[in-house]
């Protein structure tokens, strides 16, 4: 059994900026292990602009940005197998992976940076009447296909969810000479980012249909057409507003899925929320040594804050293996109040300042973001407008971490008064 | 008039409101965070422009994905896209090599964004 210092799994964006800053401070046996042909992860399909406005500054396509981190890779010669899949992680961090050169092999890690990356929901096809003809896809299984291997999945398609990716679709297959029907979204506002509404819809006239839903798929060897339906408050469909629309083609982009089979499988224990790792202000998770980074931690909305979250558990996987144990200090849960959906991290283990990421669980309007210790406020933020789809920070400074009495912060949203 | 309009520039998505006169001139432009989206208001109302993403043809096959280097005309899109599809790029093409030069006139050339051989 080899051993390394550093096994990073996955070589998307997550796990090359882990792997840089890991190398930028001062560790030097590191081995990224990626399943796929080529580093890049996901944004190797992902040719549409729009990344990189805060890391650059400059607007780049997925495809630029992974060659940029890929080049730091390569500058600093930190090693990487490709074609390789990780198969376990034990608690002991011992992996076992396989490829078609090394067979089956393990490696006895001293610190382990989980940056898998998420994948596709398919639930939302689960409760739909109908048979399953040929032309139903996720909206990134498509995007695979036209941006990857240049092949249309259809000519005349309809959309079932509005997150980024079935957006950022409906423009590409449009472009490509397809028609996009319509986007159907079960909730009453988009998941997906206003800029790709208008630039992606709006500019091609194509409508997006808020509480609307596909309530069955018709034909037998190829999608023929679907039935769609107004939603009620309740999201049932309405049976007097369902109509028919004629396509060969259904794409389903219903949200994004942190992959944590490993982790799961090494026993860590898993936000019920996030569905990524419990982590620390380091992107440790409940095991010493195993930090988790990227979108298998949870769902970023910009490669950007991928990047910055990866530098953070790089850092902090170096420190580990070079300085040895961390001595907790303080041990912080954060708590939410259902308003707020989640927070990264959950836990605070350290006094130093740490930027607070989170979600919301709806639209509000005219609110204040509260952060109390018990009933002491100790944060209280004006908000115009928060919405799901937007990740929001707050940064706790070392004065309030150490002013903390209670052992735990509850982050909420309340209205102005 | 007022006009509505979602600013595209960065993701923030400022929701911009444009004011115009009778032959549709650009009065002001409200509610946006920074300067480019004052811009991007005036040039949305009068000759609104985007970038192209797209992909092309690989010499012996496959694809390649490529970009305008600069903004086109949005009614322009659609035409680029016939352009862009009839060209057959080189095995050997490197990240930012120039597909296209000065496409349809916009000013614009088309570039691969990545190396086609990884
Ligand atoms: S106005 Fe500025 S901050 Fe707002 S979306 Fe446009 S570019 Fe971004």
């Amino acid at each position: 059994m080899s051993k390394v210092d550093l096994v990073i799994i996955g070589g998307g964006p997550a796990g090359m900026s882990a792997a840089v800053a890991a190398y930028d401070a001062g560790l030097r046996n590191i081995l990224i292990l990626e399943r796929d042909t080529s580093l890049g992860g996901i944004l190797r399909q992902c040719i549409h602009n729009g990344f990189g406005l805060h890391r650059f500054k400059e607007e780049l396509t997925g495809p630029e940005y992974a060659y940029r981190y890929e080049l730091q890779v390569r500058e600093r010669n930190i090693p990487f197998k490709l074609n390789t899949m990780v198969l376990n992680v034990s608690p002991d961090k011992v992996i076992t992976a396989m490829n078609s050169e090394d067979g089956m092999f393990t490696i006895e890690a001293g610190a382990i940076i989980l940056a898998m990356g998420c994948r596709e929901r398919p639930k939302g096809a689960l409760n739909i009447a109908g048979s399953r003809p040929a032309g139903i896809f996720t909206a990134g299984t498509a995007q695979k296909f036209v941006n990857m291997d240049g092949y249309m999945p259809g000519k005349k398609v309809v959309i079932l969810g509005s997150g980024d990716i079935g957006l950022i679709m409906a423009r590409r297959m449009t472009l490509e000479g397809a028609k996009v029907e319509a986007v159907c979204e079960l909730m009453p506002y988009s998941g997906g980012l206003a800029r790709n509404i208008e630039q992606c819809l709006n500019d091609f006239n194509i409508p997006l249909m808020l509480s609307h839903t596909v309530v069955e798929i018709h034909g037998k060897e190829r999608v023929t057409g679907v039935t769609i339906a107004k939603v009620d408050e309740r999201r049932k469909p309405i049976p007097e507003t369902k109509q028919y629309i004629e396509c060969d083609t259904l794409l389903l982009s219903c949200g994004l899925i942190p992959e944590n089979e490993l982790t799961r499988g090494a026993g860590i224990s898993i936000d019920r929320v996030t569905n990524g790792a419990f982590v620390d202000q380091n992107r440790q998770t409940d095991i010493e040594g195993v930090f988790a980074c990227g979108n298998v931690l949870h769902v970023h909305d910009l490669v950007d804050y991928v990047s910055e979250e990866s530098e953070i558990a790089g850092k902090a996987a170096a420190a580990y293996i070079m300085n040895g144990k961390h001595e907790k200090a303080v041990a912080i849960e954060l708590k939410t109040d259902g308003k707020i959906r989640y927070t990264v991290p959950q836990r605070i283990t350290s006094e130093e300042n740490v930027t607070v990421y989170f979600r919301v669980a709806d639209v509000y309007r005219d609110v204040r973001i509260v952060v109390k210790d018990g009933e002491n406020v100790i944060i209280n933020k004006k908000k115009q407008k928060v919405a799901p789809g937007e990740m929001e920070t707050v940064t706790l400074t070392s004065a309030m971490i150490n002013g903390i009495t209670s052992g735990s912060l509850s982050f909420g949203i309340e209205g102005i008064n | 008039m007022i006009r509505e309009l979602t600013c595209i520039i960065c993701p923030k998505g400022c929701q911009l409101k444009v004011e115009l006169d009778e032959n549709k001139k650009v009065i002001s432009v409200t509610g946006y965070t920074c300067k480019r989206g004052e811009v991007y208001a005036n040039t949305e109302c009068t000759a609104p422009m985007r970038t192209i993403t797209t992909t092309a043809a690989v010499i012996g096959g496959g694809v390649v994905p490529v970009k305008t280097d600069k903004t086109v005309p949005k009614e322009m899109m659609f035409d680029c896209m016939k352009v862009i599809n009839q060209v057959r790029v080189s095995e050997d093409a490197k990240l930012g090599d120039i597909v296209i030069e000065n496409i349809l006139g916009t000013g614009a050339n088309v570039v691969t964004t990545r190396n086609v051989k990884i």
